[in-house]
């Protein structure tokens, strides 16, 4: 995680990529989402996905494992080099989910995150709020997932 | 009898659930998919601005789908959604919680690109028993029109 004076719209990070397994797909519907074309084979074949496809929740999921994986991996090289680690507070939501395409079982699906907007919050001046536009690409290079998402984000220069 | 998109005119449409979440559920959900502090260790979740172990906001949305599926998507010619035009978080989810899920039909439409089906948008509110609302949720859904429908 950055402090918000470090942060600059268009930065972008690519945070990893994660493969859907039909095992994992359907263990996640079952939980979560039982809809007949996430948790067979057959049934998603007959869908307008054309195959077993993940819940479109299972994905949104995933992105956010990722993005959590890559802000503990920035704190810890912050803590390494002896720095003040950035920690994010919660998230006030998101707007603009877009399931592009569907992810079905076996694709390997690499997300990413790109800052759109950043503005220093007036009732809580110790917070930035930033955007970022998460998405997530499959194997052909097709985009399948986007999502515009709110974070609150400690400022460096004002403390609490 | 299945439901097709002749079943959802605008307006209320029910409250779904109880559904109970426990502590193990939050642990275990956070530990696969959102493994920050504040939802899995409870002292650090004391120290964070949420004041207390908290469940994943995407846990809260997973567990909302999970309402309507059973509330009424598992009986409905679904066949998936385009996406979700915005989450509000407002709330943090609890462990002990039992949630009760609102939802409202606010658009219900022939779709112009395939007109044997229609796109109904649901607007969702999830509460606890104390009847605070913890996520708002608008998203729309694809369902087929009712065969030989006009």
């Amino acid at each position: 995680m950055f402090f918000f004076e470090e942060i600059e719209v268009g930065q972008r990070r690519e945070l990893g990529s994660f493969t859907f397994t039909a095992e994992g797909i359907k263990k996640f519907a079952a939980q979560f989402d039982p809809q007949r074309f996430h948790l067979d084979e057959e049934e998603g074949k007959k869908s307008l996905f054309g195959g077993l496809a993940a819940s479109g929740w299972h994905v949104g999921c995933v992105c956010m494992k990722l993005l959590v994986a890559d802000a503990q991996r920035l704190a810890k090289e912050a803590a390494a080099r002896g720095e003040e680690v950035a920690v994010s507070g919660p998230s006030p939501g998101f707007r603009e989910l877009r399931w592009i395409r569907p992810v079905l079982a076996g694709d390997s699906i690499s997300f990413a995150s790109e800052i759109e907007t950043k503005r220093t919050s007036e009732k809580r001046p110790e917070w930035g709020i930033v955007q970022a536009r998460n998405t997530g690409t499959n194997q052909r290079g097709e985009l399948v997932f986007s999502l515009l998402a709110t974070a609150f984000v400690p400022r460096r220069s004002v403390q609490p | 009898m299945t439901l097709t998109l002749e079943d959802f005119p605008p307006g209320r449409l029910g409250t779904f659930g109880p559904r109970h979440v426990t502590r193990e559920d939050i642990l275990a959900f956070a530990a696969e998919f959102d493994p920050q502090p504040m939802h899995l260790d409870e002292e650090a979740a004391k120290r964070s601005l949420l004041n207390g172990l908290s469940g994943s906001g995407w846990h809260l949305c997973s567990l909302m789908m999970r309402m309507m599926c059973d509330g009424f998507l598992g009986r409905t010619a679904s066949m998936g959604s385009p996406g979700v035009n915005e989450v509000r978080w407002l709330a943090p989810l609890r462990p002990g919680d039992d949630l009760l899920l609102d939802v409202e039909v606010t658009e219900a439409r022939v779709s112009k690109s395939r007109p044997d089906t229609g796109i109904v948008t649901f607007k969702s509110v999830v509460r606890n028993a104390r009847g605070e609302a913890l996520c708002e949720m608008v998203s729309p859904i694809i369902v087929r029109r009712r065969e030989g429908g006009a």
